[in-house]
Order: structure tokens, then C-alpha cells, then sequence
């Protein structure tokens, strides 16, 4: 339990500033953990959740009741979702390697998911999403599966699910996923393309490829598998294996040379090639063709230099030209609306307006539906469409749209109009940083609550009373109501406790959101231009953002700023990206390609004159390039360059390199801000018995407040407090890889501290019989590492606090007057530092997927470990527990000073998960902002989820609680007062009786 | 290989199973069983991931030499498991529950004290005074008197 047990000396300080009200505050703090009530949830945190970009999306709406569609998603979600609304029915996170490469629905009840590379086949329930069965099937990892649920074919009461991939077919029951047949189609270097079921048959079509130049036609037995016919085919040019079939007894296939379609019609064994010629199509055609994948009957897409051709198939020798599309645009699969008739959608995107088309097979000139809407700029390009019908009350059709955005929004588009949208490019932040709020200024009116001396009043005694337990159930909802409606939290000034602040996202998509930390609610939303695809950067993505600006004496006027880095290309020679987002409002203030990749970026403890923060950026030929490129800036660096060092860790070369700047010979003015790098040291871990498993530094920001540790008996031990420690745990390369795959006796790690400035190695230590994953936290002077120990079979925790020796003798008061101390004594890198670590380690039940550790204004308040645990839960745990100096029996003065008795394990109360009851889905990282008011953090986690609330790891000692009761603080006065009357009347009277006596 | 798991339990609905810290991640069906296949011989780490429950997590040990044989055991109590059948250890409370009021932890309570210290200092302490001998007061009075006289010695 977090008790507000303080140190001596930090108890002292904090009393002597904040005076009355910490000690009436630690009065009323009766219990002495840091938990919530159920009644406080959403005070102070909120909790969305997302899905992530839509990958594969079915329709469930034949039934009356509840209409929903089920997604998959690039996050490896599962989920069903409100048609109506766009809220989550359920979902399901699978886990982080298992891809979901399809989805459909069986027998109209059960979602089945094909995930793992086709090897993986589950059910869910569709209504809660339960899962129901679960296959695993053999297949080559080199083939790429496909699912195809048969509808309307019963056996029994039982459909069937093929799976097929490479040369082999799996059928399986979608009952209970039992697997039916599987026929091996025995030939080495087949590709199946496609399977299907000719109207009304029991027989199923799978055609193929076999190497490059045949084409095979197989027709199976839907019930056992066996193949009935069999016929094959070569073509002298070649196929590049991709392939649209059109017709039953047609595909369209594209040639070796992807420069020419052919036609290849198939019936009763025999198979004819037809080369179609596309120049009486496009006049003047040349180059490459791409087939697109249009899943409609009698219809092909293709692509020509850049430009769209929507082709009808009329025969096998007869293309006729429908219509001419450009980019950017998305088809729809076919929509069958009745037996004969089916249907599909074209959008198109024209600068802010999107054309949405559908068009049936009866009519392929004309439109059943024409269809603009106007869409946000910011949400991109639309990348996907799925279309669903339903019957108006005057029986035509109408139509409705779920839209895929660049971003990875999530639109409904019904009539014209969007029914709903989800901002799902937030399930995939890739980085975060924080802003301020404006200031509040003068003349803007304080918010109106509380208006009413009695409402308020009013309001306090239901609070009584909910403390109190004295409240109904009716006035339990009111408090919660009052609570939440507090308009206070969300107002878009700053306050001054330093809770409201902009938490700037920049996710996979390149899109910067700015979300409030009242609510979460997104302020506002930038798709940054410079992370779009273009013909200068193809594969652009996103990397960092930084806090660019932000102003505080000089530049106030100004609105701070944020900086995007991304890069072209996934090399790390790509050249990087550049953008200056306004923090405010998400103006794009500068963009721009940078000449120069991007390999490491460092920004730095230091501003120009206009408040922007001066940051290098290290390319992949060592140079570091000074940003902002401006006089002043260079000025300052100039004064500052000798103390500038880094360090690179090589993971795959087993290096760790640390460096410092010196500037370049010749000083041309174009080379002004570029500097090249100088090789100060380099640690090579031994390839053939470590291999670099995790690094950790403190976070760059961090305050320490103070550098002593007042430990029992009045000693003094000073914290080895520097910001150039590097952790690094290197395993055993036999042991790298997951839990199971080696031995104990395999396995070892080896945890380092190395100073990046002299490169020099501080401390090391082997943990025999441990190994990965590692997660490791730096802060003050202690590091906190989760490995796993092979020989107890459990996961373990270690902490390293490394004292500095040197001035352990500086402690005597004399000395110092005296001037018999060692402070003037000559300080050199040479030197070994005199350092004494203290470690101790142990057990921890969970999996971790991410460590933190709370971060407060001035680095007073005690530290709290944030663990994110494989159960998407975040955990507080306080540091106290890994303090290397607990024991098993602590003496008197020990315990004064808070050491906890040893225990081999740490403890899991549940009352300090600060998620408390919910869970934050595929969680990645927690990100800890210290707020002004000294004892508060801000915590902000996400993942597919994001959850955000503010934690106090030595409680709120220095304001008054939500909770705390005014009313009763009221009426103890008043009736305090009204003692003091009484008891005056009293007392006058008595008097009065002696007089008379 | 194939683990049972709990017992059917409409309450774990998205349990979620993992195995060796989400090499592979399963769900558990409606009837309370898990699956994971292709799992190699060797030594593995099974958790359950359940939102209210404590899970310990569980060694399986899965025999090289003996195909099919498999033995498991709670990493957090050392308790090995004849049947792989897993069980909640506790339950888990995340929230603070919120006393009923009583009079005494009214009283208990900063406010509570202070007026009852009020209380007492107004009607208690007259009445000792009152019930003292006056000779004790005087003597009272005098003891303190030389109390705050220097000491001569």
C-alpha cells in the first residue's frame, strides 16, 4: 500500500512551502492507499477505444434487430460493430504476430477469422464474441491462404470452409471447425488462385498455375474432396501469376511481361488461350499493366499508366471499354442483390468531394446511385469501400458505404450523409509529447459553475453523504453526474495545477491529433502533407515528434510547436521528412524533404532566441545537421559543442559507439550547421556469447531533486546522479529467442551501466540461467530490469541503485569549514569513479509488455514503477519495493525510514492497477507528464486503447482531495460556533447564580 | 498440443491465454478448453490474462523422450497440477470499498476529534477543578510557583 510516508528531509520541504495545507491534507487522508473508489472512475481518466485501420469488413443485416458489421483490422482486431452507431459490440485482440488474413461470416451466426498465414482458422460467436472453435491447419508459409465460406450448400446441417493456399484445400465443418477433407493437389508449384462453386453444384472449381506458363482446372467434389476432373494447359509467354476471373469458365490472366491480358476460357477439360490486344482499347498504349482485383462477374480493371480502365468482358476474344477512372479511387466488391443481378461501387475522390457510384451488371453505363458528399481534408484519400444494400419502403435499393480513409478513419456514409465516424488512426500511435494550454486571459469569464452559494452547498452534502454511505442509489448517480459535468476539467485554458494540457499524437498514418487531457477528445487534427504518399517519397512513415517551441519569456506571443521527423522509405539511408506543426492550431507552420537521412535525433538542452529548441539530427554517414538553421542558433551551439556527446548502439554488429562533435574543415556556407562525427569509444560485446538484448537511458527531462539519500542513524549517501548512463542487457545468443526454446544452462544475461561520455563500464553483472525479453527503466540513479529466470521458471525483477563513493567522506561539518574536503579535488575522465551499486532482485508474476516510471515537477514526491502487464493492465508499483536495501528483518531505525521487510516476490494489489477495471487493448507504452501541482502525474498509455489518468504516488499531499468533504468541514464550524455560544449563555448564567448566593 | 482449461464460466468470457509472454495467444471457447498447437518439447510458461482474476502463472513441461507426456505446475505456489486445469487463485478487486458510516469512525475522524476534545475540555475539566480540594489548588498553585523559580544550585 502507498502510505504517505515521506523522508524526513523531502517532508520538511515540501511543509516549509506549502505550510497549512499539506498538514491538513495528511489529517484528512484516513486510508493510506493511493486506490479509487468505484463512484470516482472517469474523474480523473478517461478510456477510448479503437480497432485500428479496417482491413476486411462483412455485413450482418438480413436478420431484423441488430445490424452490425464485422471488421478485421491491420492491429490483428476482431470486431463487431453497431451499423447504427459505430460502437464496439465486442472486439478481440489477437496476439501480436497472428495477422488476420480474412474474415467472413458462416451460417449467419459465426464470424470465422483466418489468421497466422492461413494457418489459423477460428470462430466467434456473433452476437458476444465468444469463441466458439479453433483450427490450426498445416500450411506452407510461402503461399499466400485464402478462406471461402460455401453459402447454400448443405450437408446435413453443416456448411463447409475452404481454406486454400499453395497446392492444397482444406475443407472444414463451420460447426466445430473439425476438418472435413483436405486434398493435396499433388504438384509442387501450384498457386491456386482461385476456388468457386458454379450455381446450384456439387462441385467446387479451384484454377491455378503450376511454375509460370500452365494453368490447371480442377473440379472437386464438394462433399469428399476428390477430384473429378483435372485438365491443364500450357502458354509459350508465360503468366506473371496474377489473375481475375470473370466468368465461370473464364480468367483473365496477365502475361510474363505484364504487358499483355490473356483470356483463358475453360469447359469440360478443354482450356484456350486468347491473347488480347489492348491497343484497340488504348490507342496509344505501352508500358505495364496491372490487373486490379475487382471481384465482379463479366468485369475487369485494369491499370495504365496511372489511369484506370474499367473493361466488360463480352466473350473470350471481346473486351469492350466502360469507363476511364483516375486516381485516387476504390471499388467495392460485388453486392449481389438478388439471383440475377449484383452490384458494385466506385469512388472517386476529387479535391474535397468524394463521387460515390454504384453500379449494377444489368446497366454498366449509367448509375443505380450518384452520390457526392463533402469530406475533411484531413482524413486523407479514401483507400477502401464496402458497400451494403437494404430495401427502401418504395422496394428500390439504397445503398450504404463504409469508408476506409488514408488516415485509418472509419466513416458510414448513408444518403449522402456521414451517419458516423471513428478515428481508428489512433490505435496505432507511433509517438507522443505534450503541450500547453493557452493562459486564460483577463476578462474571459471563469467558468459558471458554482454560481449558486445553496446549489453548492447542496451538492457538497450529497458528497457527504456518498461518503458517508448514507446515499441512495438515485443520489449516487446525481454525485456521479455533478462530477462528471464539472466543466472544469475540459476548458482549453491552462490551470493551475497543470492537469489540462494537449497530449500531440502523431500516428502510423502521419496524422498529428492533439487530444485534450480532460476527456481525450481530439482538439484538432492534422494528416501532415510532407508523410503523404507522393511521387518525390513513396513509402513515407512516420517517426517522432518533439517539442519544437515553446515559448516562455521571450517569444510569448507566439504559439508553441511541435516537429514531426519522419523518413522516405523504410532504408535507413531514406531521407528524412520534416514538419512544424502549430500546437494550437495544427497549422502546418514548415515541411519540408530534408537532403540528409535520418538516424538518430537528439534534441537538445538548449534554445535559440525565439524559445526554439536546437536539435540534432545524425544522418546514416555519421554527420549531424543542426536544426533550426539559423545564426543564433549556431551561436549558441558553438558555446555548447564540447559537451555534446552520444552514442549509437549497432544491434546487429553487437557495438555500442559514443562520439563527440567536431566541426567541419572546410567552412563552406552551405556545410554551416553540419558537423562531422568523432569516434571517441566503442564497446564490441562478444558475438559468440552476448548479443544486445535491450538499452535504456533516463529520460531526458527528468528533475532529480535532491542527491543525497538520508539513509538510518543520520548517514548521508550520495546518488551517482548522471545523465549520461546507459543501461544495456545483453543474453546469451542461444537464449535470444522466445520462452521454451533453451535450457537453463544455456542461458545467461549480463546487465551493464556504461558511462556514454568515457564509454567507461560502471558496473556489470551476469544473471545465470536468465534470459529475454528485457524491459528495463532508468531514473535518478537506479535502474529497474524484468527478464526471465529459466531455473525458477519465473519472471524476475532486478534493481541496480549505484551510489557515488567520492564524496562519502564530505559528510563531516569540520572538514567542510575546515577546508580538509575533496570537493576542489581535480575531477578527470581518466579517473575510475568511485562508485559502490547495491542491487537485489525479485520474483514477478506477469509478463511485461512496458515499464515507466512517474515523473513529478520538481522530483520530490517518491517514484512509482508503471508495468504494463501482458494482460493490458497497467500496474503502480511503488519503488519502495525495489529498494536494494530491504531485508528480512529490518532494524527500528530501518523501518522509520519506510524500508519494507524482503520478500522474494513483489506484491499484486489489485487496488493499484491504475487502469483499475478496464483494460487498455495491445498496449505499447506508457508515457508519464508531471503535472505542476508537485505530488501528481500525469499518465497517458496506449495501445490499440488509449487510457489516460493522473496518478499521485504519495497521495495528494499537497492539495485537498476530490473527495474532501467541505460540508462537513462547515458544519463542524458551525456547530463549533454555536458551542462556543452556548456554552458562553452557560457560563454567564452560572456566574449570575454565584452573585446571587 | 492440447491444455484444458477451466470449467465452463459464463464470467471469463474474453480470457485470453498466453503463451510464453504472447509468442501465441489463444481464447478460450464457450465450454472452458484452449488449444495451442504446434508447441515444441521443452519447458513453457502458460498465463491467463482475465480481468478480475488472479491466474498463476503455469510450467509445462513437455517431454522430449516421452511423446505425449506432460506435466505442469503454478510458477507462484510450486503446486503442481495433476490435470492441466487452470483455476483462478483469487479474485480481484480493483476498487477501494467505501466504509459504511458509523458513529465511531465519525468520531475517529479529524473533525470528530476535535469536537470531541471541545466537548470534553468545556464539561469534563470544570468539573475537576470543582471536585479538588481547594487546599490541593492552593498547593497546586504553589508547586508551580517554584517550578518557575531559577534553581540555586
Amino acid at each position: 500500500m502507498g502510505s504517505s510516508h515521506l523522508r524526513p528531509r523531502t517532508a520538511m520541504a515540501i511543509r516549509a512551502r506549502l505550510g497549512f495545507v499539506i498538514l491538513l491534507s495528511l489529517f484528512f487522508s484516513a486510508t493510506l492507499s493511493t486506490a479509487l473508489y468505484e463512484d470516482q472512475v472517469g474523474l480523473a481518466d478517461w478510456h477510448h477505444k479503437y480497432i485500428g485501420k479496417v482491413k476486411h469488413a462483412v455485413f450482418h443485416t438480413q436478420k431484423t434487430g441488430r445490424k452490425r458489421v464485422v471488421v478485421s483490422t491491420e492491429e490483428n482486431v476482431v470486431a463487431s460493430l453497431d451499423l447504427r452507431t459505430g460502437f464496439i459490440f465486442w472486439r478481440n485482440v489477437l496476439g501480436k504476430n497472428d495477422h488476420i488474413d480474412q474474415v467472413d461470416i458462416a451460417l449467419g451466426k459465426y464470424v470465422v477469422t483466418l489468421s497466422s498465414g492461413g494457418s489459423i482458422l477460428r470462430a466467434w460467436n456473433l452476437p458476444d464474441g465468444q469463441m466458439i472453435w479453433e483450427s490450426t491447419l498445416p500450411v506452407s508459409t510461402l503461399s499466400k491462404s485464402s478462406l471461402y465460406v460455401l453459402a447454400n450448400m448443405n450437408v446435413g446441417k453443416d456448411n463447409l470452409i475452404l481454406v486454400f493456399g499453395g497446392s492444397s484445400i482444406h475443407a472444414l465443418s463451420s460447426m466445430d471447425g473439425q476438418i472435413v477433407w483436405r486434398k493435396e493437389l499433388s504438384i509442387d508449384s501450384l498457386e491456386i488462385q482461385q476456388i468457386f462453386q458454379p450455381h446450384d453444384s456439387d462441385i467446387i472449381n479451384a484454377v491455378g498455375f503450376v511454375g509460370s506458363s500452365e494453368f490447371v482446372v480442377y473440379q472437386i467434389s464438394y462433399r469428399t474432396g476428390e477430384v473429378m476432373q483435372q485438365s491443364k494447359a500450357s502458354f509459350e509467354s508465360g503468366f506473371c501469376g496474377e489473375a481475375s476471373l470473370v466468368f465461370d469458365n473464364l480468367v483473365v490472366a496477365l502475361d510474363a511481361s505484364k504487358s499483355s491480358l490473356v483470356s483463358i476460357s475453360f469447359k469440360n477439360e478443354v482450356i484456350n488461350f486468347h491473347q488480347i490486344n489492348l491497343s484497340d482499347l488504348v490507342p496509344d498504349f505501352s508500358g505495364k499493366v496491372t490487373l486490379l482485383p475487382l471481384k465482379f462477374n463479366g468485369m475487369l480493371a485494369i491499370e495504365i499508366a496511372s489511369s484506370i480502365l474499367l473493361l466488360r468482358v463480352k466473350g473470350a476474344n471481346e473486351l469492350e471499354f466502360v469507363e476511364k477512372i483516375s486516381h485516387p479511387f476504390a471499388f467495392s466488391d460485388a453486392l449481389p442483390l438478388s439471383k440475377e443481378q449484383q452490384a458494385f461501387a466506385i469512388l472517386q475522390h476529387d479535391e474535397s468531394k468524394i463521387h460515390f457510384k454504384v453500379k449494377s451488371d444489368n446497366d454498366l453505363r449509367n448509375e443505380i446511385l450518384k452520390e457526392t458528399i463533402q469530406m475533411d481534408s484531413q482524413r486523407g484519400n479514401i483507400e477502401k469501400v464496402f458497400i451494403n444494400n437494404y430495401i427502401r419502403t418504395d422496394r428500390t435499393h439504397g445503398f450504404r458505404f463504409l469508408v476506409v480513409m488514408e488516415d485509418h478513419s472509419l466513416l458510414l456514409i448513408q444518403q449522402g450523409e456521414i451517419v458516423w465516424s471513428r478515428e481508428d488512426g489512433l490505435a496505432s500511435i507511433v509517438d507522443s509529447t505534450t503541450s500547453e494550454l493557452p493562459v486564460e486571459k483577463e476578462g474571459v469569464s471563469v467558468a459558471e459553475v458554482e454560481h449558486n452559494l445553496f446549489e453548492w452547498l447542496k451538492g457538497h452534502l450529497l458528497k457527504l453523504k456518498g461518503t458517508l454511505m448514507l446515499a441512495s442509489p438515485d443520489e449516487v448517480a446525481a454525485i456521479q453526474a455533478i462530477r462528471l459535468k464539472s466543466s472544469e476539467k475540459n476548458k482549453m485554458t491552462r490551470d493551475h495545477n497543470g492537469f489540462r494540457k494537449l497530449i500531440i499524437v502523431l500516428t502510423r498514418a502521419g496524422k498529428v491529433l492533439a487530444l485534450h487531457t480532460g476527456d481525450g477528445r481530439v482538439v484538432w487534427s492534422v494528416l501532415l502533407p510532407a508523410l503523404r504518399r507522393s511521387e518525390t517519397c513513396g513509402n513515407p512513415f512516420a517517426l517522432r515528434v518533439y517539442q519544437w517551441q515553446v515559448p516562455h519569456h521571450h517569444a510569448m506571443h507566439e504559439n508553441p510547436s511541435v516537429l514531426v521527423v519522419g523518413r522516405c522509405g523504410h532504408g535507413f539511408d531514406a531521407p528524412g521528412i520534416f514538419s512544424i506543426v502549430d500546437s494550437y492550431t495544427g497549422k502546418v507552420q514548415n515541411s519540408l524533404i530534408l537532403e540528409h537521412s535520418v538516424s538518430h535525433i537528439m534534441p537538445l538542452p538548449l534554445t535559440d532566441s525565439t524559445e526554439q529548441r536546437l536539435h540534432l539530427i545524425i544522418d546514416a554517414k555519421l554527420q549531424a545537421h543542426l536544426y533550426p538553421k539559423n545564426s543564433d542558433s549556431l551561436k549558441h551551439f558553438f558555446n555548447e559543442m564540447p559537451n555534446i556527446y552520444w552514442y549509437s548502439v549497432e544491434v546487429e554488429k553487437n557495438k555500442i559507439k559514443g562520439y563527440s562533435l567536431e566541426s567541419k574543415a572546410e567552412l563552406d556556407t552551405a556545410e554551416e550547421y553540419v558537423f562531422q562525427a568523432k569516434e571517441l569509444w566503442s564497446i564490441i560485446f562478444p558475438s559468440e556469447s552476448e548479443k544486445i538484448a535491450v538499452t535504456a537511458t533516463r529520460k531526458m527531462n527528468e528533475i532529480v531533486h535532491t542527491q543525497a539519500k538520508v539513509v538510518a542513524d543520520q548517514d548521508v549517501m550520495y546518488k551517482y546522479v548522471s545523465k549520461n548512463i546507459l543501461f544495456v542487457a545483453t543474453v546469451a545468443p542461444k537464449a535470444a529467442g522466445e520462452i521454451g526454446s533453451a535450457t537453463p544452462e544455456e542461458a545467461l544475461l549480463y546487465a551493464y551501466l556504461i558511462d556514454t561520455v568515457s564509454g567507461r563500464i560502471l558496473h556489470r553483472v551476469c544473471h545465470q540461467g536468465a534470459q529475454g525479453p528485457v524491459h528495463a527503466v532508468v531514473s535518478e540513479n537506479w535502474v529497474v530490469y524484468h527478464y526471465f529466470n529459466l531455473r525458477a521458471h519465473r519472471y524476475e525483477m532486478s534493481v541496480i541503485e549505484i551510489y557515488d563513493q567520492s564524496r562519502a567522506d564530505n559528510k563531516d561539518v569540520w572538514k567542510l569549514v575546515l577546508g580538509k574536503h575533496n570537493l576542489t579535488a581535480p575531477v578527470s575522465l581518466y579517473s575510475r569513479p568511485d562508485v559502490m551499486v547495491k542491487s537485489q532482485s525479485y520474483f514477478f508474476t506477469h509478463s511485461v509488455k512496458s515499464m515507466a516510471v512517474t515523473a513529478t515537477a520538481k522530483g520530490i514526491t517518491s517514484k512509482q514503477l508503471l508495468i504494463g502487464t501482458i494482460g493490458d493492465q497497467v500496474l503502480a508499483l511503488d519503488k519502495r519495493f525495489l529498494d536494494p536495501r530491504r531485508s528480512v528483518n529490518p532494524t527500528q531505525s530501518e523501518k522509520e525510514e519506510g524500508i519494507i521487510p524482503l520478500t522474494d516476490s513483489l506484491p499484486i494489489v489489485p487496488q493499484s492497477y491504475i487502469t483499475h477495471s478496464l483494460q487498455v487493448e495491445g498496449l505499447r507504452s506508457m508515457v508519464t507528464i508531471p503535472a505542476k501541482l508537485e505530488s501528481t502525474t500525469l499518465v497517458f498509455s496506449y495501445g490499440v486503447d488509449l487510457f489516460f489518468t493522473r496518478i499521485a504516488p504519495s497521495r495528494t499531499y499537497d492539495s485537498l482531495t476530490e473527495d474532501f468533504s467541505y460540508a462537513l468541514l462547515l458544519i463542524t464550524i458551525v456547530v463549533l460556533v454555536a458551542a462556543i455560544f452556548v456554552t458562553w449563555a452557560l457560563s454567564e448564567k452560572k456566574e449570575l447564580k454565584e452573585k446571587w448566593r | 498440443m492440447t491444455s484444458k482449461g477451466f470449467g465452463a464460466s459464463s464470467k471469463l468470457l474474453n480470457a485470453k491465454i498466453i503463451l510464453n509472454g504472447g509468442q501465441n495467444v489463444t481464447f478460450v471457447r464457450a465450454d472452458g478448453y484452449f488449444t495451442f498447437h504446434n508447441v515444441p518439447a521443452g519447458t513453457h510458461l502458460i498465463e491467463v490474462a482475465a480481468l478480475g482474476y488472479f491466474f498463476s502463472p503455469v510450467r509445462v513441461d513437455i517431454s522430449a523422450r516421452f511423446p505425449g507426456k506432460i506435466q505442469a505446475a503454478l510458477t507462484e505456489n510450486r503446486k503442481a497440477l495433476h490435470e492441466l486445469i487452470l483455476e483462478p487463485l483469487r479474485e480481484e478487486q480493483y476498487y477501494e470499498i467505501r466504509e459504511p458510516f458509523s458513529i465511531m469512525s465519525f468520531l475517529k475522524s479529524p473533525m470528530g476529534l476535535m469536537m470531541g476534545f471541545m466537548l470534553l475540555v468545556i464539561f469534563v475539566m470544570p468539573k475537576l477543578v470543582e471536585n479538588m480540594d481547594p487546599e490541593e489548588i492552593r498547593r497546586a498553585q504553589e508547586e508551580m510557583r517554584t517550578n518557575f523559580l531559577p534553581r540555586s544550585s
